[in-house]
Order: C-alpha cells, then sequence, then structure tokens
C-alpha cells in the first residue's frame, strides 16, 4: 500500500521461523556497530597480527622468501612449535578483550538506558532469546580474532609442511577450545557487566576493572595469606592456566617461578581454573537473569 | 467469539504484596478502558497481559488464550509502555522494522509496514531522524508505530498520552478513535486521566487497590444519558412540562419563581431533541439553558472510589 494513502491494514503475510529469530539482533547490533568508524579500524587492525604470522609462516616454507628476508632455516622452525600458537593466541586475546570491553557496552546499555527491553519482550521473544542474540554478536566477532584466524594459521602450517597437521592435531584442539573458553568468558562478562551497569563508558572500565581489580586482589591476597588461591579472581590467569593445559606448553610464568624459585605448588591446579571460571560464568548468567526484566519489582 | 480479555480470580503479587487481588471480569469491548487512580494496578494489569508478571492464582486469558502460554499470544499483541522505550541512536525506521521483525514479519514486509506505520502515525518525515532527537511527543508517536506495525489484534496502551501538551493529545486521541473506528483491532487503554478514556473507550474496567471498583459499559452509559436533559426555561412551564411527559417522557419540574423553573427530562428513544424546542414554541416558552448530562463517567469514577467492587451497567 502507498504510504500516502495513510490509512492501516492488519497483516495477513508469512512469518519467520521462530527458533532462529534471535538472529534478528545481531543483524541490527552488527548494524549499528560497524557505522562507527573508530570500530571498524580498530577491528581491521585485529587482523594484522595474523596477516604478519601468516607471512612468517609462509617465509619459513619458501626458500626464496627466506634468501630474500635472510632467514635462518632454525629461525623459521619457531612457527613449527605449540608456543607459538599459544603466543598468537594470547595476543589475539587480548586483543578480544579489549574488543569486548568496547562492544558489550554497545549492545546492551541503550536497551536498558531508555526502557527499550520490554519492546523487546513483549514481543514473542524471550529473555534468552535476547541473551543468545546479543552473545552471538560477540561471539561471531570475537570468533574471527581468535580460532578462526589460530585454525587458519594452523592450517596454512599444515598445508606447507606435509605431515605437520596430523602429528600436531593437539595444537588445533587447543587453538578451538580456549579460544571459546575465553569467547564464552568474555562474552558473559561484557553483556552481565553491561546489564549491571547501564552507562556505556562506565560499564567499560568496569569490564577492565574485573580484570585488573581481579587481577590485584588475587595476588594480594596470595602474599598476605600465603595461598595461591587467592588467584581465583585473577581471570586472565586462569584462562592463562587452562590454555597452558590444553596446549601443553611451558611458558613465560614457569620459567619465572623457576628462576624467582618460587617453588612448584604456588600455581592453581587446572581444575581450579576450571572451577573458576565456572563459577565466573555462573555469576555472570545470574547478573543477567537478575537485571535483564521487562519490569523492575521494587520491594 | 471469546471476550477480548477475561479476568478469573485472578491473583498478582509484588515485591511481597498483593497488587492484583482476586480480579474477575470479561471485557469485549473494542476499546477497553482501564481506569484507577496511581497505584491502583493498571500497569501490573497491562504487564501482567503481556506475561511479564506470573499470576500466583487464577487466570488471564486474551482472546481464550491463557497468557501463560506466552509467545503465541504475545504475537497477538501491541504495547505501547507509560515510560520511555526506544534506542537513542537508532533512527527511527531501523527501530520499528527491528520490533516488526522481532514480532515475527519477514525483512522486507517489516520495512513496508514501518513506513506505513510512521506515515499513519504522522511521524512520515521524521522516520530516518535518530529516536533520541525526537521530542516527547514524537517519542509518543514512535512508541505508538512500534506498537501497531507488526499489526497486532490487541493493542495495550500505557498512559498514551502522558506528558503530552494539549495539541499533542488531541492528536493521540484522534489516533487512537481513528484506530478504534477504522483497524481491525481492539484496545485497552490505561490511563488516569478520566477524559482520555470517556473519549475514547466503549467499555471500563475501575481498579482500585488492586481490585475492580467497577465495570461499566460506557457506550450503553452514553446511550442511556444521551436522552437525559436539563432544562431551565421561562414562561409558564407547567403546560409545558405537561406536554413533555405527553410525548412519553419522564420529566420532573423544580419551580424557582419569577417564571423561572427548572426542568429535568428524561426522553424514550423514539422521541428527537427538536419535539422540546416545538413544544416550547408552541407553549411560548423560552428555553434559557440546555444541558446534556456528561459526566457519566466521572460520575461512576467518583461513586466507584467510594464504594467498594461491584458493577455498573453491563455486569
Amino acid at each position: 500500500m502507498a504510504v500516502h494513502k495513510r490509512a492501516y491494514r492488519p497483516y495477513a503475510g508469512p512469518l519467520t521461523t521462530e527458533r532462529w529469530r534471535f538472529l534478528v539482533l545481531p543483524r541490527y547490533g552488527m548494524l549499528e556497530l560497524f557505522e562507527s568508524r573508530a570500530l571498524t579500524a580498530f577491528y581491521v587492525l585485529c587482523f594484522v597480527p595474523f596477516l604478519v604470522e601468516a607471512s612468517g609462516i609462509y617465509i619459513s616454507h619458501s626458500p626464496a622468501a627466506r634468501a630474500l628476508f635472510e632467514v635462518h632455516v632454525e629461525a623459521s622452525q619457531q612457527f613449527t612449535h605449540a608456543e607459538f600458537f599459544f603466543g598468537a593466541l594470547t595476543f589475539q586475546g587480548a586483543l578480544a578483550f579489549l574488543l569486548t570491553a568496547w562492544v558489550a557496552p554497545v549492545l546492551v546499555s541503550p536497551d536498558l538506558v531508555n526502557g527499550a527491553l520490554p519492546l523487546y519482550l513483549s514481543r514473542p521473544f524471550s529473555r534468552p532469546e535476547y541473551v543468545l542474540g546479543k552473545a552471538s554478536i560477540l561471539v561471531a566477532l570475537l570468533s574471527l580474532i581468535t580460532w578462526v584466524q589460530g585454525l587458519t594459521l594452523f592450517a596454512l602450517q599444515a598445508g606447507l609442511q606435509e605431515g605437520w597437521g596430523g602429528d600436531h592435531l593437539r595444537i588445533a584442539g587447543a587453538i578451538f577450545a580456549g579460544a571459546w573458553v575465553w569467547i564464552l568468558i568474555l562474552t558473559l562478562l561484557g553483556l552481565a557487566v553491561s546489564a549491571w551497569i547501564r552507562w556505556r563508558v562506565v560499564a567499560s572500565g568496569a569490564l577492565a576493572g574485573v580484570f585488573f581489580m581481579g587481577s590485584a586482589f588475587g595476588e594480594m591476597w596470595k602474599e598476605i595469606l600465603g595461598t595461591s588461591w587467592g588467584r581465583v579472581t585473577n581471570l586472565s590467569y586462569l584462562v592463562g592456566l587452562v590454555w597452558r593445559d590444553l596446549f601443553g606448553v611451558f611458558t613465560n610464568r614457569q620459567m619465572s617461578r623457576e628462576m624467582f624459585n618460587d617453588g612448584p605448588g604456588r600455581d592453581l591446579p587446572t581444575w581450579g581454573a576450571w572451577m573458576g571460571l565456572t563459577v565466573a560464568a555462573c555469576v555472570c548468567v545470574w547478573i543477567l537473569n537478575r537485571r535483564l526484566r521487562a519490569r523492575e519489582v521494587v520491594s | 467469539m471469546p471476550p477480548v480479555i477475561e479476568l478469573d480470580h485472578l491473583v498478582v503479587p509484588l515485591g511481597g504484596r498483593t497488587i492484583l487481588d482476586g480480579l474477575t471480569a470479561s471485557l469485549s469491548g473494542r476499546a477497553i478502558g482501564l481506569l484507577g487512580p496511581n497505584g491502583a494496578g493498571k500497569s501490573t494489569l497491562i504487564n501482567t497481559l503481556l506475561g511479564f508478571h506470573a499470576p500466583s492464582g487464577g487466570a488471564v486469558r486474551i482472546f481464550g488464550t491463557d497468557v501463560r502460554q506466552g509467545k503465541a499470544l504475545r504475537r497477538l499483541v501491541g504495547y505501547m509502555p507509560e515510560n520511555d522505550a526506544f534506542i537513542a541512536h537508532m533512527s527511527g525506521v531501523r527501530f520499528v522494522r527491528c520490533m516488526a521483525e522481532l514480532a515475527g514479519l519477514p525483512p522486507e514486509a517489516a520495512l513496508e509496514r514501518t513506513h506505513e506505520a510512521f506515515f499513519y502515525v504522522g511521524l512520515g518525515e521524521a522516520r530516518y531522524r535518530k529516536l533520541g532527537t525526537y521530542s516527547l511527543g514524537m517519542k509518543q508517536l514512535a512508541k505508538l508505530a512500534q506498537a501497531i506495525a507488526h499489526g497486532p489484534r490487541l493493542l495495550l496502551l500505557d498512559e498514551p498520552t502522558n506528558g503530552l501538551d494539549p495539541p499533542a493529545r488531541q492528536r493521540m486521541i484522534r489516533l487512537i478513535r481513528e484506530i478504534r473506528d477504522t483497524a481491525d483491532m481492539h484496545l485497552l487503554i490505561s490511563s488516569h486521566l478520566l477524559r482520555d478514556v470517556e473519549e475514547t473507550c466503549e467499555e471500563v474496567l475501575i481498579l482500585k487497590e488492586g481490585r475492580i471498583a467497577a465495570q461499566c459499559d460506557l457506550e450503553g452509559e452514553r446511550r442511556a444519558n444521551r436522552k437525559f436533559v436539563e432544562l431551565e426555561t421561562v414562561g409558564t412551564a407547567t403546560s409545558f412540562a405537561g406536554a413533555v411527559q405527553g410525548l412519553g417522557a419522564e420529566c420532573a419540574f423544580y419551580p424557582n419563581g419569577h417564571g423561572i423553573a427548572r426542568i429535568k427530562v428524561v426522553l424514550p428513544d423514539a422521541v428527537e431533541m427538536r419535539e422540546l424546542f416545538r413544544l416550547a414554541a408552541e407553549h411560548d416558552v423560552q428555553i434559557r439553558r440546555m444541558n446534556y448530562r456528561r459526566d457519566a463517567l466521572e460520575d461512576i469514577f467518583l461513586a466507584a472510589m467510594k464504594e467498594d467492587g461491584g458493577t455498573r451497567g453491563r455486569p
């Protein structure tokens, strides 16, 4: 109907499938996010390390390129070790954290500040679907800069060195699983903090605070009480422990521990790290359940 | 055909208090008014209809379907909340289209209907502006646009004229009446402004402290009151009153002295108002003042606030 006729007519057309309706949110969320040039530029920058690493892998397998850049064969061997992929994932994980601190408040806070949530929930659309829709935006963005890049590097290395991929499948599994652990923690934490605080800038700061203050508190607790369990509040440390276990690598932390005679037993057991991350995820879900309501009930 | 809204001993507690206490009513009007003072439970009832609050007892049904069935029912409902409800940095079109898609419309249909809805509410020219830049009146209209874009069968309007200046209020009332008269849609309008409800609704449910204080068929009341006329006359009113009674009307005559009299008349349906003027001319009586009884809803509301419970008009 032409809009100038200015009349209301009921809708009798087809409806979309209810199961996939949560995907409406990522579509609109992405549109809103990438209208920001600064965010777009930052996201593009997140791909630069990947391009550098991919180039390094290619050069290490190309005698001509090695000669051109004067790279020794021994040096090029580093791309075959789990430590290289661990380091790459760690760096991308840090970028993923920055991206979450930027994006998560933009996704959730505007819905809460001006009371748009009742409009979402007055439709055939539930709170879990709302969370799923918003989380899928973060998951998609973070996936592209973590495990997708990591597995692409793995595939490139495996493609250029025959038999290497089959011998190092654990690395591929560690990239995938490790990145997903980090993505899930970041996503839940980002959404929960944004739902709790509501103001975008403050929420971004609070998200950083959760990590830095948690880390400081954990170390302080460890030193004062002499127990490594204080580190259970240090989320980045917990994820690092899980990754180390997944990759089976000897990390800088372990090296420094030995150098400074910070004897064994000072690290948390890996199961403790998993437990800490699980508790953190449960707290986030609890916060989301408390804050994402169509109506607040004042007792 | 099932009633639009059916309340069956509905009990809703919130924050340790019983907010809605055993509401029982059946509402079938095209436009239903929900009246009551602040804190009477109007918004809680609307939120319960939307499934935001779970009843602890009784049931509430919309078009015969229990609201606990949630999703299927919310497809049929459009909701315009009382408070601000928008995403400031989104354009009007994008926001309403998103909401229409969440209601189940495919993207193309959602876009088409969003444009139609914006033109329908009179915001056609402002639809690409960011919602944060809208005035209060425009935000109200944008809320109405998102409520009707997906073609609901029941439109829930919570204080639709809240914060509007008189011209904007008139526009909103006109729109609501237009929707009531032309669209294939039922309306539930919650308000504490009697005039808004009187101008738009056919049926009224009055709440007081979480209970039904009165329920009435406003259209029926209007019809009954349309023939209730109060006259102030000068001249020989006795013969005039007798002639009016001769038409089959009920008539009460109150002489004030100096030839001035007050006459209350309830005319039968078949008798037109012009008959009064004809008789007045025949009996050489001047009609100095004529009042239709217009304060029906106010009377009902005030009576309901004084007493507890009960129904008026249609049970």
